[in-house]
Parts: structure tokens; sequence; C-alpha cells
């Protein structure tokens, strides 16, 4: 059921010409299109109903939503007529009573009413009620559902059950799972009375396609879909708090329901811009994690990584932490020290490390885990675009005409955006998808690829060019577009550099192993859009070109005209939830929030100002410097706040070294983790769950987040901040969020009009926000590009470094699957393990074959950098000579074998290819056998 | 015997191959053969007097001279008597086209039912086949619409929805690609006329469809077939083939650059696939599950594409209309219901099989004139018109003219024209809780009022008959509540209709309750 606050509306809202009407004798006006129950419910004039809810299109089966309409005859269902001008809508009389009378006593012929467990929930038990209904006239004999169909009680989702002596067959399941999430896992079968609802071929949900999104656990209107944690408060919440999902970068607006200070509930939040009421596995459901055994709540310290663990307080952490930082400046040097920002945290919380690095430390020693991910896309889309940030809002989807996902698996890594996405294509949008693997898109129910270019892992820029080279040399190009928005010295460099035939289709072919053929009609097809939109992930970053491969991007969207309008752009698909945030907040070494260069005089001396310290010009340590000058020697102590570098970096050998060599290491996190094992401080961190806030999602937008419960260890993330830089002697004092996003939007000309109190009013805002755009920016470079005029850049394709030889003759790709997250801290400690409880190989049948290697095998990964054990998958989703991993559980080590190479210009880890050997062995290696007989682990802690 | 063989014709229909006609086929040539006469037999549809099928008709100077029911045993005599000279027997009928039972119908929908060999274009040919598509090519596809409109024909298939509307509603959607759709699933007991006009004349069919194509701009035909009509199938199929053969069919049909082609669908053996929305349901492939209107077909039909649903009787009715013109049609039957009408008479009833004629014959003409009353020879008791979910009618009430508007004003309806008979031991108990069970039966499930309702009234009618007397007057009630609720709240005809036999009986025959 829906969220208990939320009042439905019965049908979703619409765009059109207003169109006013009379309902009741009340005049309302509404868009054209508009149902004549939703307008109603506008009016304040609910009409029962049990088979429509504002997420879903009319049905118009429950048969309770009648009215009178002047001029028409019988009865018409208000929820599938639209409203006429000068309509004359009468919800009540007699005749409507008594049908709908009727209607309510066949259903609770056969319901059990009262000794359901979501009774205080179920919209037929609240309708009954109101219409004093409490038996059944028609309750002739034994009618219970439950009596003619008698059905096991289906409990195997490990989060929600499935009971059919409850359900009310009114499709609004089935409609869910195929409009909202796009997966069509669910039917009814049988006829008439012994219609009911059947997962796949009638199989427990766990075992069906069923991808666990819970939407149809939302749209039942009654318990016959429930969750579990419902089931085991059995009451009303107590109370609701609006919040942001911590996972990925869709940012889904989440409604957390409460009681006894406890998370009984999350409901997707439907007048959440970004998930329109969706939310996926990991958000609806794994937020367990939270309230875990193995969170962390007290600090920790130690004097060396072989000591245990000691609990001390806070004050004793916090000042010994204080000290150790103060000690190793004076030993060797202001810049010998720095700290990390996460993804993970909050807007705030990162402005503040930042600052902290800056201000406290006085260096520019600051980086952020993105770098391992998306510093190309800020890079590449800055210096061509003019903004390091995606162009468009998820909705824009929906005018797209012609999609193209490059390097990225929506269903997986972003799956209420593909849902979304999934929607328009199957009304018809066309579908490229270029990546080696083939995704789930290429092929799911009633979507298909036009075109799968199915690249050899590393080859992007070659494809990129070949496509750019059809679109120039086919004369495909918007000219006009071009010379009014587009530098055209820029545009003639590269105009001369794509024509040339070396990076024609048929040139690249034997490179990138895309037939020719198939990237000129895919060419041809986005240049035609006319609204062509890309989407692209980790599979165009984390490569050696990641950073051309974003310009190449950019190149093809301008010179086809695909920028600065709703249903066209060039997305980048975030992969953690304020990778975005982090990244505007002035995380990065050089830059400033607002990705404003510290050299640059202006903006340093307003930080000044405000903050009261000299700032340095120069650019701090990117992340792999700073390992680098560890290992030099020269740098020597970090603030990591949730980041666990030792397993999501690549090169984990290298790393390890790094960190072994420091000799302060502060980490503030939730759980224990691979990095932690380095550390000397232990910060217990607060989930999104315990903390107010904002995080900023993959279009740019920015959300609230609401504390939910109390941090358990005490403090916030960005108290912990604040207490540190205090310590340090540089004084912080907020008492709460909202001055930080005050003080970020008094420095930041994109954020000027940000404050949680318009964040509480519009519920989400899009920067830039500021005096130009009140309201915020959902689609940018409208009239022109941020940058003034567009600027192309020559994109050459350089092989990597990475080769496969006759030692390492496979390449290994990387990506996620939807039920586990990034590193799985804390989707594997959640149900979610059910599904993904180990990463496995995906092997093409063909290398499987030759190296006598079965399905469910153990198989030993070489790479030049390591080797790993891993259990093998045999599957045509990947094509012969690569393999394909994920890397959510420590044990899988996949990052003993991704190498150091990274991109030009960013750094950022070549994850995506990796030349590797793969043979059959007969068990894993040793340290992952005791890994995962130690799993979870939690290593030993003195008590004080 | 010299010069042409002798013409025979015998009934390919499957009414009248249930009753023998393959086996009387079949003896009838080898005994000709044995006899060494020249004999052609021509496999026929039929002409719609089930109680004389097999039906053996001869060409003879006088005319198709009949004989029935003819039993595979009678054919040695038959011959030996001068059948083939027309001779006199007791199976004799007489010029066939001049016996009472078909000479007072008007055919035009059914002219050819009987006459020709439906596997042979050339035989249509020869009986006016074609004239309509034409005549239509000889006119805009407005032009086409306005005859149809102005003939006044209806939607055969139940509803009575004027055809010209709806096919003009259809040829105003801007839709590039547009369906016409063929309703054949002849769900309704005891009714056959469709069937009868795919085994016997289905170039007519085929023609009415190429001409709704034409005229409302759609490209594609199907024929959604009740899977029970593989004879139809296999007729249909045969006469796809050849109409394609000689450029009826495909990119270019008669030389006229236009485009038609028809494919025939299996339809999935449920009663509700017949109603509109269902069909287009099947018909993609999914669960036949009833469609919210509006939108309305002719406007987001068959893959959600402006779609033409018609009737068989409906769209083989088009041809003629075309051929003599919106006047020459429009002159037949009475007020608002033109034309003629397709009555097929069943249950127990003498004479039982097709009268086609012009609307306004009343209930007691058909039942007595053409159908001598009952098989049992007891009295009439009560008529159903209108298939399982038409009212019943009580003898007192014969009176009504069968035209739409006249059984609309006794709360009955004629939909596809089926009209079953009683005798007076029929219960009408029963037979009102058969109409709840029936619905129950084919329900679709969607809807609440028909879902449950329909159950729901079984259960009520079987305490209803078994409760004492001080509890059926609220039993009663609650009935006609039920039906209330099932008339105005459900989404189909289905569970909307089904109240019509249940309130005729309990209107027209309190004392069986
Ligand atoms: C329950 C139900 C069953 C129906 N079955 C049939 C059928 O078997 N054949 C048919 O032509 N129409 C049937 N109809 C009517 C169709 O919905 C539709 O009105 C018809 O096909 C339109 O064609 P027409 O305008 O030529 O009559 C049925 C309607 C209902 C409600
Ligand atoms: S949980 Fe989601 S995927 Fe699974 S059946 Fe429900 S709607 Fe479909
Ligand atoms: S399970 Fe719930 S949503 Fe699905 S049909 Fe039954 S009552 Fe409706
Ligand atoms: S009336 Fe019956 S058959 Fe028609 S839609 Fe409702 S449930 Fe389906
Ligand atoms: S709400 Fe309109 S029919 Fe159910």
């Amino acid at each position: 059921m829906h969220a208990h606050d939320h009042h439905d509306l019965g049908t979703p809202a619409v765009k059109g010409e207003p169109v006013t009407l009379e309902i009741d004798g009340v005049s309302i006006t509404v868009p054209a299109g508009t149902s004549v129950i939703r307008a109603a419910a506008l009016a304040h004039r609910d009409i029962p109903r049990l088979c429509a809810t504002d997420t879903l299109k009319s049905f118009g089966s429950c048969r309770l939503c009648l009215v009178h309409i002047e001029g028409r005859k019988g009865t018409p269902a208000s929820c599938t007529t639209e409203v006429v001008p000068g309509m004359k809508v009468h919800t009540q009389s007699e005749q409507l009573e008594r049908l709908r009378r009727n209607v309510l006593e066949l259903y609770v012929s056969e319901h059990p009413m009262g000794s359901c467990p979501a009774s205080a929930g179920c919209e037929l038990e609240s309708l009954a009620a109101q219409h004093g209904i409490r038996e059944s006239r028609y309750a002739v004999g034994t009618t219970a559902r439950a009596a003619h169909m008698p059905a096991a009680v289906d409990a195997s989702n490990p989060y929600f059950v499935a009971d059919d002596s409850l359900c009310i067959v009114c499709s609004r399941c089935v409609r869910a799972c195929e409009d909202q999430q796009g997966t069509f896992a669910l039917t009814i079968e049988g006829r008439g009375l012994e219609s009911r609802v059947a997962a796949s071929q009638r199989q427990p949900f766990f075992e069906s396609e069923c991808v666990s999104c819970g939407a149809c656990v939302e749209a039942c209107p009654t318990g016959a879909l429930l969750e579990k944690s419902v089931i085991a408060v059995d009451q009303l919440p107590e109370r609701s708090v609006r919040t942001t999902c911590a996972y990925c970068g869709v940012g889904c607006s989440l409604i957390a329901e409460v009681s006894a200070d406890a998370v009984t509930r999350m409901v997707p939040d439907r007048a959440g811009r970004a998930n329109q009421g969706h939310a996926c596995v990991k958000g609806r459901f794994a937020y367990g994690y939270a309230t875990h055994g193995d969170r962390v709540t007290r600090p920790l310290i130690r004097e060396r990584i072989t000591d245990e663990w000691r609990e001390v307080s806070w004050d004793e952490a916090i000042s010994h932490a204080a000290a150790e930082f103060k000690r190793i400046q004076a030993k060797y040097g202001r810049d010998s020290i720095g700290g990390i920002t996460s993804s993970r945290c909050t807007n705030e919380e990162t402005f503040l490390v930042q600052k902290l690095v800056r201000a406290a430390f006085g260096n520019n020693n600051v980086d952020t885990c993105a770098r391992v991910c998306h510093s190309p896309t800020g890079y590449g889309l800055k210096h061509t675009l003019g903004e390091s940030a995606g162009t468009q809002e998820f909705v824009s989807v929906q005018q797209a005409d012609v999609i193209m996902v490059i390097g990225a698996s929506p269903t997986e890594a972003h799956p209420v955006f593909a849902s979304q996405m999934k929607r328009r294509l199957r009304a018809g949008a066309k579908l490229i998808v270029v990546d080696p693997r083939a995704i789930a898109l290429v092929k799911s129910p009633h979507v298909a690829a036009d075109y799968h270019l199915r690249l050899l892992p590393g080859t992007n820029v070659a494809v990129i060019n070949a496509l750019a080279h059809v679109v120039v040399t086919e004369g495909l190009t918007r000219d006009d577009y071009i010379a009014d928005r587009c530098e055209r010295e820029s545009y003639e460099k590269w105009r001369a550099f794509i024509s040339d035939p070396k990076n024609s289709p048929e040139a690249v072919e034997t490179v990138t192993g895309v037939p020719a053929a198939l990237v000129r009609g895919a060419a041809r097809l986005y240049a035609r859009g006319p609204n062509s939109a890309i989407y692209y992930g980790l599979g165009v970053t984390e490569h050696s070109q990641g950073t051309t491969m974003v310009m190449g991007i950019a190149n093809l969207a301008m010179a086809t005209g695909n920028l600065g309008r709703e249903g066209v752009g060039v997305s980048p698909l975030r992969g953690q939830n304020n990778v975005q945030g982090s990244c505007d907040m002035g995380s990065f070494p050089h830059e400033f929030s607002g990705y404003r260069h510290v050299s640059d005089d202006a903006t340093r001396g307003l930080f000044e100002s405000m903050w009261k310290v000299q700032l340095g010009s120069e650019p701090g340590l990117r992340i792999p410097n700073m390992f680098e000058a560890a290992l030099d020697g020269s740098f020597k102590g970090l603030y990591i706040q949730g980041e666990d570098f030792a397993q999501s970096d690549p090169n984990t050998a290298h790393v390890t070294a790094a960190l072994s060599a420091m000799e302060c290491i502060v980490i503030q996190d939730i759980f224990h983790n691979e990095t932690a094992k380095f550390a000397h401080v232990f910060l217990p961190g607060s989930s999104f769950l315990e903390k107010d806030g904002t995080f900023t999602n993959a279009e740019r937008r920015i959300s609230r987040v609401r504390k939910v419960i109390e941090p358990l260890a005490g403090f916030a993330d960005w108290q912990v901040t604040m207490r540190l830089s205090n310590a340090l002697g540089y004084a912080m004092d907020y008492s709460h969020p909202s001055q930080i996003m005050d003080e970020i939007a008094a420095l930041t000309p994109t954020f000027t009009g940000v404050s949680y109190e318009k964040l509480d009013r519009l519920g989400s805002i899009q920067w830039p926000c500021n005096d130009a755009a009140p309201q915020g920016t959902p689609t940018m470079h409208v009239d022109q590009f941020v940058r003034g005029k567009g600027k192309f850049h020559v994109t050459a394709y350089v092989p990597t470094r990475e080769r496969t030889s006759a030692k390492y003759p496979l390449l290994l790709t990387t990506g996620r699957v939807l039920t586990q997250y990034n590193v799985g801290a804390q989707t594997r400690r959640t149900a979610n393990l059910a599904w993904h409880s180990e990463d496995r190989l995906e092997l093409h049948p063909h290398d499987a074959e030759a190296r006598g290697i079965e399905h469910g095998d153990w198989v030993g990964v070489t790479s030049r950098a390591g080797d790993t054990v891993l259990r093998v998958e045999i599957t045509d989703r990947v094509a012969p000579g690569v393999v394909y991993t994920t890397f959510h559980f420590p044990e899988s080590g996949a990052n003993l074998i991704t190498t150091e190479n990274s991109d030009w210009a960013t750094n950022c880890p070549e994850y995506k290819v990796t030349a590797v050997q793969v043979v059959k062995v007969a068990q894993p290696r040793a340290w992952q056998r005791r890994r995962q007989e130690a799993a979870p682990a939690e290593p030993a802690v003195s008590p004080n | 015997m010299t010069g042409a063989p002798v013409r025979l014709f015998v009934p390919g229909d499957s009414g009248a191959v249930s009753v023998g006609a393959d086996t009387v086929a079949r003896d009838l040539a080898i005994e000709c053969r044995r006899r060494g006469i020249d004999a052609q037999i021509v496999r026929t549809g039929s002409r719609g007097m089930y109680w004389l099928e097999p039906l053996v008709e001869v060409q003879t100077p006088e005319g198709r001279v009949g004989y029935g029911p003819v039993k595979a045993g009678d054919i040695p005599r038959l011959l030996d008597a001068g059948m083939l000279e027309g001779a006199v027997d007791d199976l004799r009928l007489g010029d066939v086209d001049r016996h009472p039972w078909m000479r007072s119908q008007q055919r035009l929908t059914g002219a050819r039912l009987g006459l020709v060999d439906p596997q042979d274009i050339d035989d249509y040919l020869s009986h006016g086949g074609y004239l309509g598509l034409e005549a239509a090519l000889s006119l805009s596809p407005r032009e086409i619409v306005q005859r149809i409109t102005d003939s006044g024909l209806r939607g055969r298939g139940g509803a009575a929805f004027p055809t010209g509307i709806k096919w003009n509603t259809v040829l105003e959607q801007p839709a590039a690609q547009k369906y016409i759709a063929c309703n054949a699933d002849e769900g309704d007991s005891g009714t056959f006329a469709d069937r009868m006009l795919m085994e016997g004349d289905p170039f007519a069919l085929i023609e009415g469809m190429t001409i709704a194509g034409i005229a409302v701009g759609a490209t594609q035909g199907y024929i959604y077939l009740r899977i029970e009509y593989p004879h139809a199938a296999r007729t249909l199929e045969a006469a796809l083939e050849q109409a394609r053969e000689r450029g009826y069919l495909g990119d270019d049909v008669l030389g006229s650059g236009k485009t038609f082609d028809i494919e025939v669908r299996r339809g999935a053996g449920a009663y509700i696939c017949g109603e509109e929305t269902s069909m287009l349901e099947s018909l993609q492939g999914r669960r036949g599950e009833v469609r919210v209107r509006p939108p309305l077909p002719a406007i987001k039909g068959l893959f959600d594409r402006p779609t033409v649903v018609n009737n068989v009787v409906t769209l083989a009715t088009v041809p003629v209309i075309l051929a003599r013109g919106a006047e020459f049609y429009r002159d037949f039957g009475m007020g608002r219901s033109r034309g003629t009408v397709m009555l097929q008479l069943a249950g127990n009833v003498k004479h039982g099989g097709l009268v086609e004629c012009g609307f306004g014959l009343t209930v007691r003409e058909l039942v007595h004139r053409y159908g001598g009353g009952t098989a049992t020879g007891r009295p009439v008791r009560a008529v159903q018109i209108g298939g399982p979910l038409g009212a019943y009618l009580p003898a007192s009430r014969f009176d009504t003219p069968l035209e739409y508007e006249a059984l609309a004003a006794m709360d009955a309806l004629l939909g596809h024209g089926g009209v079953v008979v009683f005798d007076d031991s029929v219960d009408m108990a029963d037979m009102a809780r058969h109409a709840f069970a029936f619905c129950a039966l084919e329900s679709c499930g969607k809807c609440t009022p028909c879902r449950i309702g329909s159950t729901r009234g079984v259960q009520l009618l079987d305490r209803l008959v078994t409760s004492p007397d001080g509890a059926r007057a609220a039993d009663k009630a609650l009935i006609e509540e039920l039906c209330d609720t099932m008339a105005e709240g459900s989404l189909c005809g289905l569970g909307g209709m089904t109240p019509f036999p249940v309130r005729s009986a309990l209107r027209h025959f309190p004392e069986d309750f």
C-alpha cells in the first residue's frame, strides 16, 4: 500500500491545456486528459476506488468509482473517463451509493475482514468501514476466497509475502510490474472467480523473474502483497520522514515510516521528481544494514596497525587524531597530510571535509573517490560544454526518440531510471547499446535494442569516432546548430580529424570488433533522432581514454544538435548516490566548490574572507599521488570519510603498501572495512538515516536527507568533522547542516539560490539555482552552452597499454548487479545476499570449452598485476574473448588483478580492461577461503 | 446418356455434415459411377433448412429440385425413382427456391448460401460476386462509407452499432496503419449464421472486408475465428488463396494500386473473446481480457491502431449494399432497423434453421410459421432471443416484432439473431441460474460485478429455491440488486447483459421462483 500520509489522486498527472468542469457544484480546472476521478480528488471530492492509484494508468475494473455525468447515459467509471470542458459530474446519489455498497459487499463476501495483517491500511477494509459495511449479504455459505482457491502463502521473497486469500484481483500489482517497473513478472491467471496473480510460470516470487523492486507491494491495496517488516510490527507507523536513498545516483526520494524509533518500511515518494514514486530492491528494502550488529558505534584507536583496537571516548579519539595530525605536520611539513571525501556522505559533510583540509590542514590535499569512477565526466564535459555535469533531468527521457546507452547497465546499476527508460522504449523510442556485454536492455520483455555495438573492451573511442565519422561524412550534421552554438575553429579542426578515413567504421572494424554496417546504421539512427539522448556509465569513464571518450560523446551530441532541450543530452549515470554532490562540493585538489580552480584569485579571495584563513593557490595531491608520496615517505596522515580504497581501488597491492607506509590514518565509517585494517583511529560514522543534509543525484538534483533516527554513535558525520576541526584549532560552529548549506550557497554561484527552506518548499532543486534560475535548471545549455560556445576536441584513439597476449589472451571487464551495491558493505549486510551471494566470472561457451571449464567450476584469473579465484558462469552475454565479473565481495579480490593504468587526464583507473588468463583450479586461494569463513569480518577489539 | 453431366448439390456445411452429408455425397458418387451416370457433385453451403439436411439438390430444367433429409440408404431407391430427373418421391421437396420456408424469405446477405460452390471463385463471380468491390473501387473512401451509413446497416454481432459511423471514425483517424478485424468468434449458443456464411459463401466475407479496408484505409484484415470452426477455417483459407491468385487481394487489389490482405487467426476458445476488445487482446497474443473503453477500437484498436471490428454477417452484407445501392438495402426492414436480419431458429423447435428477412417479422411468425412449433409437440412456453445473454419472452409477448427498438422496449435484445425455443416443461428458475452460471464460467474476471457477482447469483438462486417462503422475498430483492449492479456496473456486455435473462425470467415467470 502507498505511504500512509499520501493522498492518492487515483490516476497519474498529465500535461494539457486547462479544462474547467464542475464536480458536485464545485468548479475545478485541470489539464486536459485528466481523469474525472483525479479532478474530483483535487477538488477534495474523493470518489471510492480500489483498482486505481495515481502511479498507474486507469484500468476500470473495480467499478466503485462510478459517477453521473450530466448528458451521459448510465454510470460511467470516473477513473477511465476524461474531463471535458463544462462537464458536470455528480459523485453522490442514492443510486451510486447503492451500486458502491453492492460492489463492496461483493468484495467483502470473499475477503477475510479484519484478519489480514494490513487491516489498518487495507483500502478495502477502510472503504467498507466508510460505508458501514461489516458483513456481506452475498456471503451465502462459505464464500471466502481461501475456501475455493486454497494457496499457500508465498514467503519466498526475503522482504515481502504474497497471500492470495487476501487478494482482490485488482491487477494493480500486475500493472505496477509492467508499467512502473517494466519487468512483466506478474500476470493474472485463470478466469472469472478463479483469477489470481501468478509470478512468472506460477513460481514462487523468489524463483520468478521478479527483481524485487517492491512496486507491486506498494501498489497492492490490501495485505495480499505486504512487507514482512510491516507484518512484524502490525500497526500504523507513528511517523513518516521524507528522505533520499543513499544507494545509487538516481537518488530516489523515499518516505521512511517509523515506529518505536525503527524504520518499519520505506515507501518511494510519489512526488519524487527523480523516481516518480518508484524504487528498487536496494532503496526500498535493503536499509537494514543501518542497524546491523556490525555497526561500529564507539570510537577506536590504536598505536600500530598490528595492535588491537581500543574503545575510547569521543573526546579521546578526536584529540588523539588531532594531535597525531599536528605531530605529523610538524615533523613532515604542512603537505604531509590530506583528506578524502566520500560520495556516500552528504554535500554538507563533503563540504566540511574539504574545508577542513583547506582551512585546518592548510593544504589542498583533498580528493574524492569519484576519482575511481566519474572524474573523466567532470573534466570531459567541462572542457566541451562548460559544466561538469549531466545535461538533463531524468524525465527528459520520455521525450527521447533515440536512446544510446554506452558502457552502462541501467537495469542493474540505476534500476529506477532504467524503468523510466524502458517505459519510453516500450512507447516506441529506438535503442542503441554500446557495450561489450549483452546487458539486460539488449533483450528484455517488450524492449529490444535496435543496434547492439558489441565492442571489444578498451575500444570505446574508436567506436565513438567511427559513429561521428559517419555523421560527418554522410552529411548528417546539424550545421545551423553548430554554426550558432559552437566554436567554429574547434569544429573545423575536429571535422577534418574525424573525416579522415582512418576513423571510418570500416577502418576500425578489426580493432573494435563491431561490424561497420552496424556502426553506420546506429550513427544514422542517432543523427536522425530527432531527439537523441546518450546515457553512459563507468564503462565510458573507467578507461585509459575515459576523458577522451566523454569528449567524443560530447562532440557527437554537439555535431547532431542533441543538446540544450528535453529529450536529448549527455547524461552520465553516476555510480554512487552523491558522486555528483561530492564533486560539486570542491572535493578535488584543484577546485573549490562549483568547479572553480584554486589558482583563481577572486574565488580564493572569496573563500579566504569567509573562512578567515589564507588558502593555497596550488592544487594539492590526487589520491594516486598521495599513495606515491606515501611510498616516498613524504605523505604520512590521511583523514578518510566513508571510503574503502583497499577494496575498491585497482591494484590492491600498491594501495595497501601505500596505506601501510602512513603514520596516522583516521577513518570514519559505519563498518570495519579493508582500509580500516591500516587505520589508527576509527571514528564511527552515521548512516543516511541518522542525519540531516542533502544529496545531489546524477541529474544535478539536490534532495534533502532527513534524520529518521538518532545517530547510533551519538554524532552525525558533519559533527565529527566539525569536532576534529575544532580540535585542530580551526573553529567551526554549525548547529544544523542548513547553516553549512547557507555557506555553500554564499560561496558557490551555482548554488546561490539553494536553501533548506526552498528545498522543503520545492521538494528538490537541480543546480544551477541562482538569480538567473531561481527554481533550478532541469535542462542545461538551453540557449547557449555554459562555456559560451561549445568546443569540439580532437579525440584520437590510442589503444590502451593493456593488451591481450599469448599469456593473457582474454579481456576482463567489470560491472554491477542490481541487488548489490558497490563494494557491498551495505548490501552484504542485508537479505539481498539471497540473490547474489558471490561474484562470478562470466565466460563465453567457446572460451570455456577451449579450457575444459564447466559451469560452476572454480577458475583462476591471472593478470599482469595479480591473480584471484572465482566461480565461473558460462554465458553468451559476453562475447568470445571477453570475460566479466562484478566486484561486490572482498573475497573475490577482483581488484587484485586490475592494473595501475588510468585515465590520462584525471587518473581515473582503468577498471574496465584487464588482459587475463583463465584456468580451471580446484578451489579458491587460501586467503579467500579464510575470508569467506570469517565473514562478516569483525576485527578484535579489546574492551578499553 | 450424352451431353453435360448431371449436376448434384450436397451441402458441405458442417451442420449438414453432422447429420451425414459427407456419407451421402460419397455414396451418391459411388452409386452414380456404378450405374455409369456422368454426375458432378458440387459441395455447397447449406440453405439453412437444417431439419431437411442432408438436403440433396438436382439441377433440372425446371430448377433445382431438392430431396431431403436423405440418408445414405435412400440413395439407390432415389436413383431408381428418377431423382436425377427430378422425379417424385416421398423425400422430394420440389424446387427449393419455391419451398415455402425459402420463398417467403428475403435473402440478401445469404443469397448464395446453398447455391454456390464456396471453393470456386468463378461460381461466386457468376452469382454477382465482387460487383460490390468493383463499385467501391469507383468511389472515394468517403463515398463508400456514406453508402454504408445511408443503408442503415447496424452491427449484427450484437451491439447493433451503426456500421457507417464506426467506419467513419476509423476513416478519420490519420494513422498510417489501420486494421479490419472480423469477429468470427460466434459464441452465442444456438447461432450459426457466421459459420454458414464462412462455410457456404466465404467470398462474400472476403469481399466485404476488402471493401471495408479500402473504405477506411486499412491494408490488413484479420478474421478471428472460433476455434470450434475447423471447416470454416479450411474454406476460408482456400477462398483466400484463390482471391489472392486472382488479384482480389494483395498489393494491387483489382489493379487499383490499393493493398489489402487477410489472415485467419484461431480464437482462444473463450466466450469472452467474442467481446471486441477482448478479441483484440487475444489477436495480439495476450490474455483475452476486456479493455476499458474509451478509447474505442476505432481509435485505438489492434496494436493500438485504428481498427474496424465487425461481425461476419455485417461484413458479408457490405457487398450487396455496394452492388445494389444503399436505397435498395434500406428499403427492407422497419423503423430504425433497416435491411434484413439473419435469424437463427434453434432449441426445441420442429423446423430449425436460418431465416433471413427484413426486420419486423414477429416472434410468433418465426416460431410458428417457420418453426412449426416445438419439436416435442408441447406448447411453446418461452423463447430466448439474442443468445445466452438475451431475454426470455413468454408466449403472451409473441406479437413483438423482431427489430431492435421493439425488443429494447421489452427489455430484450436481438443480439446476433439467435432464437431458442422452449416448451412448457422448462423451469425458468433453472434458466436464470444457468444465466449466472454461464456468466461465472465465461467471465474474464476483470471487473468485480461480473467476477464475483455471477457466482453469487448462482449461490443466491440455489438458496432461493430451497429457502422457506419468508426468506424468499429478501433473496429476490437481493437478486434484483445484484442485477442492477451487474447491469450498471459491469465493464462489458457479459456481466452487463446477464441480468437480461435473469430479470426477464423473474418478471415473466414469477411462478417458477
Ligand atoms: C460477452 C460478449 C460476447 C460477444 N461475442 C461476440 C461474438 O461472438 N461475435 C460477434 O460478432 N460479436 C460478439 N460480441 C459483440 C462485439 O463486442 C462487437 O460488438 C461486435 O463484434 C462488433 O461488430 P458489429 O458492429 O459488426 O456487430 C460480443 C459482445 C459481448 C459483450
Ligand atoms: S517486486 Fe517488482 S519486479 Fe517483482 S513482481 Fe513486484 S513489481 Fe514485479
Ligand atoms: S495482489 Fe494486491 S495488487 Fe495484486 S491483484 Fe491482488 S489485491 Fe490487487
Ligand atoms: S463483465 Fe465480466 S467479462 Fe466483462 S469485463 Fe467484467 S469480468 Fe470481464
Ligand atoms: S477505480 Fe475506476 S473502476 Fe476501479
